[in-house]
């Protein structure tokens, strides 16, 4: 159909159908549709309503109570929050959380990231097979934690036959225990989060890759430049805001991270695996202290707003947009 | 139309003619296979394993191709836990929430992206705000609500709350908004309901973004752990990612080809679901990931 049809189409059954519908008001049309709308949004609102901004508000209700289930609910003040900071026992056990949350996620990000943008320009050029590459690297990123940790457990087992065990005493090495090594096991986990999280990367920065247009590097070739230059001048200041969104995505599920230290560690040893939500977890469902969980969930929640603000901040002001 | 994002190279194809470029072709293709080999290591481990006897697991050095073959390990794993009790409610969860994600998620995505409405933009926005707020930090509250309405250890504590996605209307809004507003006004005309347009002609217009919707939010439950975990605790109302850390946990870890058959059933569907599907996910993440 040629594009001059349609308006005239629309004209005649415009012009044919006037005559039969009563004059509308301009407000009670508007009206109308209001209502309509709001309608429309009432499912979405109702199930955000109840398990977003009611728990959101109540929490920090919550925060200011002693609240061990099953027990009735105890005004405190702020008690909740001098336990986390200031408790000769615990306050030491949350600080210790918190570092093992950010050794977590600063351990595994560069990491990840620079694999994953490696990987990407590997796999931006027009050769054979890419898609069966790429399809290999994105499975750990679809296979669930809770699969992918045991098989990770089985890896790490500390006897000889564990996998990565076998391979250090054919290099001669000594054995290791891995998940019960307390210097270890975050190491152990980090490197599992790097081989689970790198594929989803991988995926990004191709398509980052993709949107810079090939004249910027016909133009450089053409002016005699190399491929380091080239990826320093054109590739790297392009994909930064691609970078950026990975940056602040890897940080945030990072530090939301909890299966894998749930299956594999159960925050152990010697706590070295706590992290906050592990500790989150701990306080309101192992020992049911619903007030003292609900202060580390808002630790939990100023450090995530905090952190996405300083990225917004201090990595956006570097990155060229255009 | 939804614009995609195809992730095939931008640069022109080339014939290898020069040497230079063939023994760089071969180059990527050694560094992407070895990259490969190393990524692919754990599942063909697990594979392995899975297979193998109780000597041949316990023995150094570990062998890569078991020397008798174990199939009984897949049929011993079954019968040691409810199985298939898990998968189906896995099966059954995801599913509810997938399709009630669709629901209100269009419903919502048509009213922000075709309809002119007082509060729009302060509605769009709270809307948009929940994305900022994470499950783990509302993990406690939300857990007492559904003490209080007594739906702790149900379906209904494990679909109702993943039953609206703001992620998914902002999506959702993105490609209704592609959709010509003549086609609209005609069929408004012609005495067509909003809500029949939606059915009839924005959501088959839509379906591709509607299928990596339907994707994401079928996966993101199929894998979800944490919530189940605090929400559910009679063993029939396990799904599989629970049934399996039980499963593992409580043998006393020593049967490992027993444990890696049960892995290995537990993530080959949502593979095999991924080698079907792979083209559409991995370009709905490409563009929501650039979007988002």
């Amino acid at each position: 159909m040629s594009r001059g049809e349609s308006p005239s189409q629309l004209d005649a059954s415009a012009s044919g159908s006037t005559g039969r519908k009563p004059k509308r008001n301009w407000w009670r049309r508007w009206g109308e549709e209001t209502f309509t709308a709001y309608l429309f949004l009432l499912p979405s609102f109702l199930v955000f309503a109840a398990f977003t901004f009611f728990p959101v508000i109540f929490s920090l209700v919550i925060c200011f109570y002693r609240w061990n289930l099953p027990r009735q609910p105890v005004y405190i003040g702020l008690d909740n929050f001098k336990w986390l900071f200031t408790d000769p026992i615990d306050a030491p056990v949350f600080r210790q959380s918190v570092f093992n949350s950010f050794y977590y996620s600063l351990g595994g990000i560069p990491l990840n990231m620079a694999i994953a943008l490696l990987l990407a320009l590997f796999l931006n050029r027009q050769l054979r097979g890419v898609e069966l590459f790429r399809t290999a690297y994105f499975l750990p990123t679809i296979t669930s934690t809770v699969a992918v940790s045991v098989v990770w457990m089985w890896i790490y087992h500390p006897a000889d036959y564990g996998l990565l065990n076998s391979l250090l005493l054919k290099l001669g090495l000594s054995l290791q225990s891995w998940l019960r090594d307390p210097h270890l096991a975050m190491p152990a986990l980090i490197a599992m989060g790097v081989w689970k999280g790198m594929g989803y990367n991988v995926i990004i920065f191709l398509a980052g890759l993709q949107n810079i247009p090939s004249r910027l590097y016909e133009a450089a070739e053409i002016d005699g430049a190399g491929a380091w230059t080239k990826f320093w001048k054109i590739t790297w200041p392009l994909l930064g805001p691609t970078t950026f969104y990975i940056l602040v995505i890897a940080v945030i599920n990072s530090l939301k991270a909890f299966a894998q230290m749930h299956v594999m560690t159960q925050g152990g040893p010697l706590g070295r695996t706590t992290t906050i939500v592990y500790y989150l977890y701990q306080q309101g469902f192992e020992t049911f202290r619903m007030g003292k969980a609900s202060a580390v969930a808002a630790v939990l929640f100023a450090l995530l707003l905090v952190l996405t603000f300083i990225q917004f901040k201090v990595v956006g002001s570097r990155v060229h947009y255009d | 139309m939804t614009s995609r994002v195809e992730l095939r190279p931008a640069t022109r194809p080339r014939l290898l003619r020069r040497p230079r470029e063939t023994a760089f072709a071969i180059f990527w293709y050694v560094f992407l296979s070895c990259a490969a080999v190393i990524v692919m290591m754990p599942y063909i481990w697990m594979l392995s394993t899975s297979l193998k006897g109780t000597e041949e697991i316990f023995t150094y050095p570990p062998t890569w191709i078991p020397q008798k073959w174990h199939f009984h390990n897949y049929v011993d794993a079954w019968n040691s836990a409810p199985f298939g009790r898990y998968f189906f409610n896995s099966l059954f969860v995801a599913v509810i929430v997938t399709v009630g994600q669709l629901i209100t998620c269009s419903l919502a995505a048509y009213a922000f992206a075709r309809m002119e409405f007082k509060g729009k933009n302060v509605a769009f926005a709270l809307f948009l705000s929940t994305t900022m707020i994470s499950a783990q930090v509302t993990l406690i509250p939300s857990y007492l609500l559904l003490k209080e309405l007594d739906w702790l250890d149900t379906y209904m504590a494990l679909t109702v709350p993943f039953l609206a996605s703001a992620f998914g209307i902002f999506m959702l809004r993105q490609a209704f908004m592609t959709i010509p507003k003549d086609l609209e006004d005609a069929a408004k005309i012609d005495g067509c309901g909003r809500l029949r347009f939606l059915v009839q002609v924005i959501l088959p217009l839509s379906k591709p973004m509607l299928a990596s919707q339907a994707l994401f939010a079928f996966m993101g439950n199929w894998n979800s752990y944490l919530w189940p975990l605090i929400v559910t605790t009679s063993k029939h109302l396990r799904t599989l990612q629970i049934g399996l850390h039980y499963f593992v946990g409580q043998e006393g870890g020593t049967q490992w080809g027993v444990f890696m058959a049960a892995t290995v059933f537990v993530s080959v569907p949502v593979v095999l679901f991924y080698f079907l599907i792979q083209k559409s996910f991995v370009e709905g993440i490409a563009l929501t990931g650039i979007r988002g």
